[in-house]
């Protein structure tokens, strides 16, 4: 065998094939490593350091326990009605709960800008998607675990919630409202 | 003795081309199982132009009903039934063909087909009547028919029957000394897609056995613990999927162009990290969900750190390294590029190896670890991006590297001449064209928070009205020329298979030796498969610069478009 011999892969290696690895192959290797870290290290970085991470408060509940709670949480704030659903302004900190089933998002949110608020997710019946529509912020709904998430709108304006998972026939039905609204002056502490 | 001999003798030919002994009960297995993958692709295709026409919101086409029918029925045929049948055939190639080895078994490789098909069709028969509305996932409480379980656990059971067979084909040809020194690297590869298959496999049973039994209303499904199980068997399946191409890449380099193994350890190496790393496949499924912590989510999506990753980036370099090497090798010398410049574009095997190289790089690999970071999972979780990765995975990349090899299998194993031939050499372009042109839309869309298995982008008779970003409008023309081209694509690959399978001329020796049209150029001229001496000194003090320049280039995609979404992320509302 000369110094170097190359082969298809269609042929069988014959004697000891595991060889050094060629200056360039290696140089790639090496800088493919380093970027895996530093794809690794971005993750729990950013849950020190970034304002997004899908962490949350996260245990199971009974769907009917999920419901009676949701509807507690309607009859606490509700302030209107609109296509028949109830619209709910919970107060600044509170715990928001919305329920997913086939096939609405209720209730109808009214929350304020800069303000963090508790958003519970849970389904009463099949897996749903919570997917803030155009905001694009989206969790998995499903039924029988409660994702409490602290979130805090960052700008005012009226958002839709689309289900991004399938859920039946009436899945494309399945869109709910969240209205932001600027934080009175008053509350900002400043004139 | 004699006799037995014989008769074992008469079992086998020699394949003019490659030299190889070939058994014809693996042949014919390969052949009956590749036959049914094209069976299946059709149904996929015929189902995937009834989807892309709906949602294309100005044509609309399929009621809702239909559409989500079509939606279970093109997954399943697509990535189930097409990708895992054409697997089986890779496996009875990538053994007992390679490795010039008798099929041990023919007759329980035979069942095991039996099974397969048997399950395949009770599962389609269960989606087209309407009695498996469930779509491909399957989730719970969603429930199907019981028949449509047991038609996906038949199924797998016939799968993997089949994949044991490959292995005992590996024990046969090693004590029966079939071939000296190592397993080629084709065959290692298909090894570790094997190994993959299994572990998937166990996943699939261990979700869709109580599932069964849940349908008939034995027992109980947790519908989080069911994700996480299901997906160690949907997102491993991928993985094999995954080794299967490479192996198809490496396969394909050698054939086209008389490619080469850069270096045996890092290719095998690479493959081995693909199987120590792929049950934690599911992970990255389970990103936004309410079932599992942030430890767990980090660690497992990362496959440990992205050792997986890290190994598709290695075949990355080696592929293209491999190609090149073996070009330069044969003459193309000059430049950087010379070797790419006068690639042989008009094979369509060659054409499929390298659009599905490109493609899964780019458009597949970079999209997907981007999504499976934990905090980016937010702004794509179940919109269109998701899909429009993995179309450019699986349909891109896999299904593509899979039509490219088809073109050798049928001159050098079904020992026909590809009908069809002029639009043969197109066929990969307008396929992989389509698809990246649907891929790309589909992504864009999915940025803009467009929903995934949604029949409806008007949100027609919703209780609210939701404003489309009109962009998204536009895109849906991109994603729907594409969509309908990739489906022309695959519909000309099916012509051609089909015809040539059972109308096609045979390859005589007249036919190779006077160039007949049908027969690619590696099969005419099949391209040197070792070298060594000056050429090879040379090569080694070279090396692969245009490949360096290539991996720089996509390396730098790869970086822009990590961070972009990053941003895009620190935009959105805090969360946490």
């Amino acid at each position: 065998m000369s110094a170097h011999e190359f082969h298809s892969a269609l042929v069988p290696p014959q004697g000891i094939w595991w060889q050094p690895a060629h200056r360039q192959e290696k140089t790639w290797i090496a800088i493919a490593f380093a970027w895996c870290l530093v794809l690794f290290a971005m993750m729990p970085l950013w849950h020190f350091r970034g304002g997004q991470n899908p962490a949350g408060i996260r245990y199971r509940v009974k769907p009917d326990d999920y419901v009676a709670r949701v509807e507690r949480f309607v009859t606490d704030y509700k302030v209107g009605e609109e296509s028949g659903i109830p619209v709910v302004a919970p107060p600044p900190g509170a715990d928001v709960y919305l329920l997913g089933r086939m096939w609405q998002w209720y209730p109808a949110l009214k929350l304020q800008k800069g303000v963090h608020y508790t958003l519970h997710l849970s389904s009463q019946d099949v897996n749903h998607g919570f997917s803030l529509y155009p905001v694009n912020l989206n969790f998995q709904v499903v039924p029988g675990y409660d994702y409490g998430l602290r979130v805090v709108p960052n700008r005012a304006g009226d958002f839709r919630i689309i289900c991004n998972e399938f859920c039946g026939i009436g899945h494309h039905l399945m869109v709910g409202k969240v209205l932001v609204e600027d934080a009175p002056a008053a509350a900002g502490g400043r004139p | 003795m004699t006799t037995a001999l014989s008769s074992i003798a008469a079992r086998f030919r020699t394949c003019p081309v490659t030299g190889l002994q070939v058994n014809r009960d693996s042949e014919w297995l390969l052949r009956a199982n590749a036959v049914i993958a094209v069976v299946a692709m059709l149904v996929g295709a015929l189902a995937a132009i009834g989807l892309v026409l709906t949602r294309w919101q100005t044509i609309h086409l399929l009621p809702a009903d239909l559409y989500y029918r079509f939606l279970t029925a093109h997954g399943l045929n697509m990535l189930i039934f097409w990708v895992i049948f054409f697997e089986m055939a890779v496996l009875y190639f990538a053994g007992p063909i390679v490795l010039n080895c008798r099929q041990p078994a023919p007759r329980l490789g035979w069942f095991a087909f039996g099974l397969m098909v048997v399950g395949a069709v009770m599962v389609d028969t269960m989606v087209f009547t309407g009695r498996a509305d469930v779509l491909f996932t399957s989730y719970p409480p969603l429930r199907a028919d019981s028949n449509y379980y047991l038609g996906v656990i038949l199924f797998a059971v016939g799968a993997l029957i089949a994949v044991s067979l490959f292995f005992a084909s590996l024990v046969v040809a090693k004590r029966e000394r079939t071939y000296t020194g190592s397993m080629p690297l084709v065959t290692f590869g298909a090894l570790t897609a094997a190994v993959i298959a299994v572990i998937t496999l166990l996943h699939g049973a261990a979700v869709y056995i109580p599932t069964w039994l849940w349908s008939m209303n034995i027992g109980n499904i947790d519908p989080e613990i069911y994700r996480m199980v299901w997906w160690g068997l949907g997102h491993s399946s991928q993985q094999i999927n995954v080794a299967a191409m490479v192996s198809v890449w490496y396969l394909l380099g050698g054939l086209t162009v008389g490619g080469v193994v850069v270096n045996e350890k890092v290719s095998r190496t690479a493959f081995v990290l693909y199987v120590l790393f792929i049950s934690m496949a599911s992970a990255h499924h389970l990103l936004v969900d309410p079932g599992v912590g942030p430890a767990w989510k980090i660690w497992n999506t990362s496959y440990a750190m992205y050792l997986a990753v890290l190994a598709s980036m290695i075949h990355g370099f080696t592929v293209p390294a491999g190609i090149e090497a073996g070009q330069r090798l044969r003459g193309y010398t000059n430049g950087l590029f010379e070797w790419l410049r006068k690639a042989p574009w008009s094979d369509p095997g060659f054409a499929g190896l390298w659009l599905s190289l490109v493609i899964f790089g780019f458009l597949g690999g970079i999209t997907g670890v981007t999504l499976g970071t934990e905090q980016i999972n937010i702004l794509a979780h179940n919109t269109l991006r998701v899909p429009g990765h993995f179309h450019a995975t699986v349909v891109g990349g896999t299904t593509l590297s899979f039509m490219g090899v088809t073109y050798y299998v049928l001159p050098l194993l079904f020992r026909k001449r590809v009908a069809f031939w002029r639009m043969a050499k197109i066929q990969p372009y307008v396929f992989g064209g389509g698809i990246s042109a649907m891929a790309i839309g589909m992504i864009l869309m999915g940025i803009l928070g467009m929903p995934r298995r949604h029949w409806d982008s008007s949100f027609a008779g919703a209780p609210f009205p939701v404003e489309i970003h009109p962009a998204a409008e536009l895109l849906q023309v991109l994603f729907g020329v594409g969509g309908l081209l990739a489906a022309t694509g695959a519909l000309m690959f099916i012509a051609i298979a089909v015809a040539t399978v059972f109308f096609g001329k045979p390859v005589t020796a007249e036919a190779l030796a006077s160039g007949a049209s049908g027969i690619p150029q590696g099969v005419l001229k099949l391209p040197p498969q070792s070298y060594e001496g000056p050429p090879a000194e040379a090569l080694h003090k070279s090396g692969v610069r245009g490949t360096v320049v290539l991996v720089a280039v996509f390396f730098v995609c790869f970086i822009v478009y990590y961070f972009t979404n990053w941003a895009m992320l620190s935009f959105l509302w805090k969360v946490g």
